[in-house]
């Protein structure tokens, strides 16, 4: 049973992860890149790491992607223009990906050297011991308790500049005042007259 | 049920055949719950503008609902030559397996329940997560401005509300002490000195049910966030498009998330198959857990009905606004006040 799940989420992942690169509209593109991260969350399932397993569709999947395709949905594809840049970009994408199978390869060949020390330890939970989340944040809070904090201070920072650069006021622009159009009372807004025959009311 | 067809067919068979029969045992009560909780719906409002709502079809009209399935059954599917074939009939078939799909980790009894999963509450996140896709893939496979409209609506909106949502569900997380919604459920018995069943009736997590319950309303568009299908603007927003079973999938996907989201009310903030209060001389703990969880469900969806059929539609800006300026930093603030309280007092 595991067999199969392994060989059915790996080839959907290996597929999807083809289709992305190779389909000419961003849109499916993207929607194979969710297929491809939902497929890998079942591999992570298989080794038994529900947790990020979980992360990884919560996160990448419920909102990265989500606003990927919310960015693509809003583009004006032109195919022509999108084939023409093909050539042009292919030395770079050919050295990235070169420089991508190296790094797999030299993990691959650390990992099967018996990696240092941790890496060799058994893979996956054990029956009976502590959860995922138990085991992960006691991990994280005792022994990386500095790593895990510093990694919160680069992604504050990294909010926080995001922030300061899209937000610039501009003149011109009306904004919803919620706290006036809560306050506002029938009496400020209507009048009630009983204009006399032949007279008009003063607006 | 699986361990007796394990020990008939063996013990991968078994097992399959015996989560095929749990999960069908599922979902087909679903889709008759479905059909039966649109009826009520229909009738609530009905009730609350003085009108008597469907009564021609069956007794009472309860069976209105079928009545209109077996009509969209039969008409045709219509799918407009400028769509994208694939992803248009795609769409509501997704909508219609995600929102199936949570189920499979709902308790409706201590031992009911299909995948007892301890990170229940992260997967049942996860899958709401997908919800979202659905209607933007409709929207964006229609071809046609109203439905991309609503899909640009419908992807802001299920965002800004599913974050304020994570942090309401960590502030019950940290007083349970677990992702698994079995235990949720067992560490409210007794909750406040021995007394009741809710943490719902916790005073400090009392402003988060009522939090998780509109926020529950954004997360499915239902009134008054419906947003993505707001007749008024959008024709009928990512449906508009769609006709026959294509639309009846979207409709059966809608409400069981709606259903969902009761549930989800329920087990995490009104004790889910346990009665309110934890006292012996009532004999209510005889009764069927089953019955207090799909009694307290029908409360929840009440009261989605209620709203629906008295609150005027948010205006766009407000709903960012409740979900961004109000809701995110009351959560937050709230999972600094749990975890201190819970420092003081459990863990301290």
């Amino acid at each position: 049973m595991q067999i199969f799940a392994f060989y059915l989420f790996a080839s959907i992942v290996i597929a999807s992860a083809a289709f992305c690169i190779f389909v000419r509209n961003p849109v499916h593109s993207v929607l194979w890149l969710i297929l491809a991260f939902f497929n890998a969350a079942g591999l992570m399932l298989l080794v038994g790491a529900e947790f990020i397993a979980a992360l990884l569709v919560i996160v990448y999947v419920g909102a990265v992607a989500v606003l990927f395709l919310f960015v693509v949905m809003m583009l004006d594809i032109d195919f022509a223009e999108l084939r023409a840049g093909f050539m042009k970009n292919l030395p770079l994408g050919l050295l990235l990906a070169l420089v991508l199978m190296a790094e797999i390869i030299f993990g691959i060949g650390a990992w099967s050297a018996g990696g240092m020390g941790e890496a060799t330890a058994v893979v996956g939970p054990q029956a009976g011991g502590p959860s995922n989340i138990e085991a992960l944040g006691t991990l994280l809070y005792t022994k990386y308790v500095f790593l895990f904090e510093a990694a919160g201070l680069v992604l504050l920072v990294a909010m926080v500049g995001a922030i300061v650069l899209t937000n610039r006021k501009r003149g011109g622009v009306r904004v919803q005042n919620i706290q006036s159009q809560v306050r506002r009372q029938p009496e400020d807004a209507t009048r009630n007259e009983q204009p006399e025959v032949g007279k008009g009311v003063e607006l | 049920m699986t361990a007796y067809l394990q020990s008939v067919l063996g013990v991968e068979l078994g097992w399959f055949v015996g989560t095929l029969a749990l999960i069908l045992l599922i979902a087909l009560p679903l889709m008759l719950a479905v059909a039966m909780i649109i009826y009520t719906d229909r009738k609530i409002w009905a009730a609350m503008a003085l009108r008597k709502g469907p009564n021609v079809v069956g007794p009472f009209g309860l069976l209105q609902s079928f009545a209109d399935g077996l009509k969209v059954f039969l008409q045709e599917t219509i799918i407009p030559s400028s769509a994208n074939k694939g992803l248009f009939l795609l769409a509501p078939i997704l909508t219609f397996t995600v929102a199936l799909l949570a189920w499979a980790v709902i308790p409706f009894s201590e031992d009911m329940v299909l995948a007892n999963i301890n990170i229940g509450l992260l997967y049942i996140l996860a899958i709401s997560s997908l919800g979202v896709y659905g209607v933007v893939i409709a929207g964006w496979a229609s071809n046609s401005k109203y439905p991309f409209f609503s899909a640009m609506r419908a992807a802001a909106q299920m965002i800004s509300y599913e974050v304020s949502i994570g942090f309401i569900l960590i502030s019950v997380v940290l007083f349970a002490g677990t992702f698994n919604l079995v235990d949720i459920i067992k560490s409210q018995d007794g909750h406040i000195f021995g007394m009741v069943n809710a943490y719902g009736l916790n005073p400090l997590l009392f402003p988060m049910a009522v939090m998780f319950l509109i926020a529950s309303m954004a997360e499915t568009a239902r009134h008054p966030f419906d947003l993505t299908e707001a007749e008024s603007e959008l024709v009928a927003g990512y449906q508009t498009e769609y006709s026959s079973m294509a639309f009846a999938l979207f409709w059966l996907g809608e409400y069981a998330n709606i259903l969902l989201m009761c549930a989800l009310n329920v087990i995490l903030f009104w004790g889910g198959w346990l009665p309110p209060l934890n006292v012996d001389w009532i004999p209510w703990f005889d009764i069927p857990g089953i019955f207090w969880l799909f009694g307290k469900m029908f409360v929840i969806f009440f009261i989605f009905s209620w709203v629906m059929a008295t609150v005027p539609r948010y205006r766009y800006d407000q709903l960012m606004r409740l979900g961004w300026k109000i809701f995110l930093p009351v959560s937050i603030f709230w999972v600094v006040l749990v975890s201190g309280y819970l420092m003081l007092t459990r863990y301290g």
